[in-house]
């Protein structure tokens, strides 16, 4: 039920990078994630990245299920991991 | 080196229009003076703020140009102008030397090539998305490393190429450094063929057979992206070792 | 704030009298979306209204416009901070569409096609203060404004009035929708400028 046109994000989860550097000590988007809806895995920076709403919305690119949602505001950062079940998050120096 | 890229507190710098330069008639690479600039790999990007006299503030990611170290200490931005943009038309057209942007990073370490990486390295640019992959190209001739590298760059038209001397030359004097370019819309006079997006031949003739298993970067807007990937993946290129950076639409 | 940079102005704007706290004026009318955009043929359509013992009442687009509707004009306000002066809608009102539900609930959540929720109070529905808008400016409302049908809940900030509305859940207790869960506000009144919890 949607057009071609309307299918794809601009913009992909390498595009967060800043957004969770600022929150964590590690840079997430080369973490995997597994996707809650369909168990597909891949890198953080491979997730279908909607900007142009009230927070980033980042959805799978296999289902297009919403993996991630961050919401900033004046002092602080929501973020959202419900459509996640897992962050696989490699060490720096190991 | 990659440590101090990804490491530390995530601070907004002043950063400061040293030199600008057009690129094409519309895109053009603004040279930042960034004190205590920590360092950054090739592919990585900034964050981009701008703030108004009044308080409003516009935020965008741009992919950093430039190899590092550089001898004066500077990072270099590509900017191409989108014409409903917020941002990129000031970055483009108003921003003059020694005016101040805020910038923060470097950040991204997965669209990221890392000059320890032995295999061949397949650059596949789309418009402005050579910007993170002109960024390998001289972190290689930088780091002085041998892996073969070929790119292959699909622009609308000759007037659109960014970088076309430096790639040029490059392709002169940087052993093992291969181009080619592929036109949608208007190729230079005498082309060899009319024009075409981005192929199974191209990809068959100018990247890498999948046996010699190359790192494969792909980066620019969104159907461009999806369609070299696809065509990768389907002539044989193992997914794991193809990574993308959808770049479009950023204003 | 940070550094100004020089010569930035940034989208057009005008702080003018009258608008909420922190918001701007606009004469476009941006399009937000936090997914794909869904295409929902006409004859697939339906809206359902579900109350908290399961019930349901639902409407095809036939019937649907078969409803009396309400020619509004009204003011909006997103979260994102731009607000549009005097827009002009064409909706049914939530006043007929709840008009024979039997149904206690204090609470609702809006559903859509492509998965987005969001709640309101169900007071908020009621009494001339929302419909399900089918015409914006005289024209059958784009696919990127929400078409078919959206919510229109003007006194709340824009993100209550769920583009490609398909449905009115309603509940007992108050549950949190797609923005509400991710830190926005659970009620959202602009006048009073509550955009994230806590505000």
């Amino acid at each position: 039920m949607t057009a071609p046109g309307d299918r794809a994000a601009a913009l992909d989860g390498n595009a967060m990078a800043g957004d969770l550097r600022e929150i964590f000590a590690v840079d997430v988007t080369s973490a995997r994630f597994m996707c809650a809806g369909c168990t597909h895995t891949d890198a953080v920076a491979t997730l279908m990245l909607w900007h142009q709403a009230p927070g980033l919305v980042a959805r799978c690119p296999n289902c297009d299920d919403v993996v991630m949602r961050v919401v900033r505001a004046p002092d602080r950062v929501y973020l959202d991991l419900r459509g996640s079940v897992r962050l696989e998050v490699p060490l720096e120096g190991s | 080196m990659a440590r101090t890229a990804v490491s530390g507190r995530l601070i907004w710098r002043a950063a400061t229009v040293a030199e600008a330069r057009w690129e094409s008639p519309t895109a053009r690479t603004l040279v930042l003076d960034v004190p205590d600039w920590p360092g950054h790999l090739p592919g990585q990007h900034v964050d981009v703020r701008l703030t108004a006299e009044d308080g409003y503030s516009a935020q965008r990611s741009y992919s950093i140009a430039s190899a590092w170290p550089e001898p004066g200490g500077k990072v270099e931005l590509t900017v191409q102008r989108l014409d409903d943009g917020e941002v990129s038309p000031y970055l483009t057209d108003t921003v003059q030397v020694g005016d101040q942007v805020e910038l923060r990073g470097p950040v991204g370490g997965w669209f990221v090539w890392r000059d320890k990486q032995p295999a061949p390295v397949l650059l596949l640019g789309g418009g402005s998305g050579v910007v993170p992959l002109m960024a390998m190209v001289r972190a290689r001739a930088l780091a002085r490393t041998k892996q073969p590298f070929r790119l292959i760059y699909s622009v609308r038209t000759p007037e659109d190429l960014l970088y076309a001397d430096e790639l040029r030359r490059r392709v002169r004097d940087d052993a093992g450094l291969d181009v080619h370019y592929v036109y949608t819309r208007k190729t230079p006079d005498n082309w060899p063929s009319p024009p075409k997006r981005i192929d199974v031949a191209a990809l068959n003739t100018y990247g890498w057979p999948p046996d010699f298993a190359p790192d494969c970067f792909v980066c620019g807007p969104t159907t461009f992206v999806e369609t070299a990937a696809d065509i990768l993946v389907a002539l044989g290129h193992d997914p794991r070792r193809i990574r993308t950076e959808r770049f479009g639409g950023t204003s | 704030m940070g550094i100004i940079s020089r010569g930035f102005g940034g989208r057009r704007r005008e702080s003018v009298p009258g608008l909420p706290p922190g918001q701007y004026l606009t004469h476009d009318f941006p399009v937000l979306s936090a997914g794909p955009t869904p295409r929902i043929p006409l004859d697939r359509w339906r809206f359902t209204v579900t109350t908290e013992t399961g019930d349901q009442k639902s409407w095809n687009w036939t019937e649907f416009q078969a409803l009396p509707a309400d020619d509004v004009t009204v003011d909006i306000h997103c979260v994102t901070k731009w607000s549009k002066l005097g827009t002009t809608w064409r909706g049914v009102s939530l006043d007929t569409l709840l008009a024979d539900v039997e149904s206690a609930a204090d609470y609702t959540m809006v559903h859509s096609f492509g998965g987005y929720t969001t709640n309101v109070p169900m007071e908020d529905l009621l009494d001339g203060k929302a419909w399900v808008a089918y015409k914006f400016d005289g024209e059958d409302l784009e696919p990127e404004h929400g078409g078919p049908a959206r919510l229109l809940i003007p006194h709340l900030y824009f993100w209550k009035s769920a583009k490609w509305v398909n449905g009115v859940q309603l509940m007992t207790e108050d549950d949190p929708g797609f923005w509400e869960a991710a830190g926005y506000h659970m009620y959202g009144d602009p006048w009073r400028e509550q955009r994230y919890q806590g505000d």
